[in-house]
């Protein structure tokens, strides 16, 4: 976690929300919210589409107006307060660039609206700032999507905002470009210490930029910390899918013994530091056991013994497995209930472990957290803008665009 | 690639025909264009070019009905127009300017309304915009003359609240009419032309991003800033080609100056509409149209370098 050499207000926050909320007839947005963005950190709003991170984006923003609650900036309520006397610059999600003004003018436009007439030296240093410092008398349909980007970035920063927001800013970037942008601009906000307000869907983004995060779902926020502490401690099973990947168990409590929680989940014991688990269980209840498939470790069933005592154990079959580069994902069909993932690093690779081979698959019980079993268990699997393995998708799409021209030259030799 | 051939492939054809049909075909892309413009150009030809030549050789005639027209190359015809019907060129020129500032003044909010704020009644408003196009030009002007006539409710109205002593006093009414008085010519240019004007201004601004207002009320822009800053430049295009539309065809009408205004009302068109079908001198309305359209070319130049084409996205 970077701490940015923070400028005016060192301490206190830089946004405060109150009980904001925001319905359209009869859809709640956002239910009422309270969050607190401490001054000069990173923050990032994250949910999948509809979740009422934009919109609550836009409440700080002032371009909508709260149901209910209010917005204070630096301690001062602006609530009622329209855009243009927020102390906040928003870069949006397509940019928004003036399209009749050239990029000096453009990152130009707010100071002269408040009466700046010596713009150029500002100017300049901004455009720098964002390494665009040749292309200001360009038009910004002349500039490529990271170009018009770091425009957008520029043309907000310049004003000195309280808070900078950004609304899915890399959203219209390729990958590529939106990894090398993530890095900019987190040391665009370590240069100029501003707070940030970065809302998005993408998880990897959040936890890559961010030093706090909010993971919000239908119009609340789930769960808020350092990115570390909610992908290894997710207080639901939203947050647990939709952060990374988790392999959720339905157990039963049998017991608890000295801070343990000891479970059993078809015939499985496992067992869970009680002080990990968000439920408070007594023996008879019921528990999600939850393991990141990067923890477990996987062995053939002939090598059980080799396994140390101690660990949490699960049988299984693999069903599919598929070669990322850095790591193989396996399928593991299990009794205990959903097909369980695991990541193997390639380190060496166990010739055994292929589709049909029976398995253990074994962790530190420590790495083992609990949910409540109340919630449903697939609660942000199913995000419909990113697949939730990180970059699980392109690894394939790329092995079979390449099996085209070997299949085509298989062909031509025939 | 190595020219392995695949046994199980057909016998490939002979290599030679194979640029020599893609040429044919790129030669039929290539003249394409030509054949799609061909019935534009006949057109042009036949009802604009071969017009403008006998009008420009009919300006330079002498002679009578009677006695027939000789090319003679009598530029003075010109001359003589233009010092006879200057007043006629420079009231035409005004009113139709008039009316163009009247038409972007009522047609930029309405446009505006329809663009931004009018929801699903958009294409309602849009069809009523378009809708007096459904009757002829000639019987909406007329519907003019009933209007503005001396009896109507609406002078009755403007003599009530005296509207009409503040405009007799600017000089473009006279008494308590509005018939027969510039007024009414401007009234009904101004009426007849703004779907000309609105339609354009329309279609500019519907272009314009919402978010771009988002964004600059963002960055500390009023409402009003906006407007003057970001939305307003981006409508340029269609100020421009509502103007012209607008002021280029109002500018040679005479038919709102027969039928709302009287002889002191004469536009440069009601001139030359006479001297063609009543006076039968056609050199003097054939030097007058060639006038008017230098005239109108010479300002729209002017204009479009003014109002800088190059601003526009």
């Amino acid at each position: 976690m970077t701490t940015p050499s923070t400028t005016s207000e060192a301490t206190g926050d830089a946004v405060r929300l109150t009980g904001i909320s925001k319905t359209y007839g009869s859809f709640t947005a956002v239910h009422p919210l309270d969050l607190t963005v401490p001054a000069g950190s990173f923050f990032a709003l994250l949910g999948a589409s509809g979740c009422g991170k934009t919109t609550t984006l836009r409440m700080i923003a002032g371009l909508e107006d709260p149901s209910g609650g209010s917005v204070r900036l630096g301690g001062r309520d602006v609530t009622a307060l329209p855009p243009y006397k927020r102390p906040v610059n928003t870069v949006f999600q397509n940019y928004a660039l003036f399209p009749h003004l050239d990029i000096y003018e453009n990152v130009a436009f707010g100071l002269r609206r408040r009466g700046i007439k010596s713009v150029k030296q500002q100017v300049g240093e901004m455009l720098d700032l964002v390494q665009l410092g040749p292309l200001a008398r360009r038009r910004p349909h002349q500039l490529s999507g990271g170009q018009q980007q770091r425009v957008a970035v520029a043309r907000a920063l310049i004003n000195k905002p309280q808070v900078l927001l950004l609304d899915e800013p890399l959203g219209a970037l390729d990958l590529k470009l939106r990894r090398q942008m993530q890095l900019e601009l987190k040391r665009i906000q370590t240069e100029v210490g501003i707070t940030f307000i970065h809302v998005t869907h993408d998880q990897e983004e959040a936890m890559t930029m961010a030093d706090t995060v909010a993971v919000m779902n239908a119009g609340r926020v789930e769960q808020m910390g350092a990115p570390a502490d909610l992908y290894e401690n997710p207080a639901s099973t939203f947050v647990a899918n939709f952060l990374g990947t988790s392999n959720l168990i339905e157990a039963e409590v049998t017991g608890v013994l000295g801070g343990t929680l000891h479970l059993v989940s078809a015939g499985q014991k496992l067992t869970l530091p009680a002080a990990r688990s968000r439920a408070d269980v007594t023996a008879g209840d019921r528990v999600l056991a939850g393991v990141r498939p990067e923890k477990i470790t996987l062995a053939h069933r002939d090598d059980e013994d080799a396994i140390p005592a101690g660990r949490n154990r699960v049988q299984g079959r693999i069903v599919d497995s598929s070669f990322i580069g850095v790591s193989t994902q396996y399928l593991v069909d299990s009794p205990v209930g959903a097909e369980l993932e695991v990541f193997v690093p390639n380190v060496e690779r166990d010739a055994r472990l292929v589709p049909g081979a029976p398995v253990i698959l074994h962790w530190n019980p420590e790495h083992t957290f609990g949910l409540d079993a109340a919630q449903d268990i697939d609660a942000g699997t199913e995000s419909d803008d990113e697949p939730a393995p990180g970059g699980g998708g392109a690894p394939a799409a790329a092995g079979a665009a390449s099996a085209v021209p070997a299949g085509g030259a298989g062909g031509a030799a025939a | 690639m190595t020219t392995t051939t695949a046994p199980l492939a057909d016998a490939p054809p002979d290599p030679a025909p194979v640029p020599a049909a893609l040429k044919r075909a790129a030669r039929r892309r290539r003249s394409v264009p030509y054949l799609l413009l061909l019935a534009g150009v006949a057109w042009l030809l036949v009802f604009f070019v071969a017009p403008m030549v006998y009008q420009a050789s009919t300006s330079v005639q002498t002679g009578s009905l009677d006695t027939g027209f000789k090319v003679t190359w009598h530029f003075a015809t010109y001359w003589n127009a233009l010092t006879e019907y200057w007043p006629h060129f420079v009231r035409s020129l005004v009113y139709s300017g008039i009316a163009t500032v009247l038409c972007l003044a009522i047609g930029y909010p309405l446009a505006y309304t329809i663009a931004f704020r009018a929801g699903r009644w958009r294409n309602l408003l849009l069809i009523l915009v378009i809708a007096p196009f459904f009757t002829s030009f000639l019987i909406r002007t007329l519907a003019w003359e009933t209007i503005l006539a001396d009896q109507s409710p609406v002078v009755s109205f403007l003599n009530r609240v005296h509207l009409l002593d503040v405009t007799t006093w600017l000089g473009v009414t006279e008494g308590h009419r509005v018939m027969a008085t510039p007024l009414a010519v401007v009234c009904g240019l101004t009426y007849n032309f703004l779907p000309f004007m609105i339609l354009p201004l329309y279609t500019s601004l519907e272009r314009v991003d919402g978010r771009l207002h988002e964004a600059a009320g963002d960055l500390y822009a009023t409402p009003f800033t906006t407007f003057r800053k970001v939305t307003f430049p981006l409508s340029m295009p269609g100020v421009v080609a509502g103007t012209l539309l607008t002021f280029i065809p109002a500018s040679g009408d005479y038919i709102n100056a027969e039928l709302l205004g009287s002889t002191n009302q004469k536009m440069i068109g009601n001139v030359i509409q006479s001297q063609f079908l009543r006076v039968l001198d056609y050199p003097t309305a054939a030097a007058l149209s060639f006038i008017l359209m230098a005239v109108i070319l010479a300002i729209v130049t002017l204009y479009i370098r003014k109002a800088g084409t190059e601003e526009l996205v």
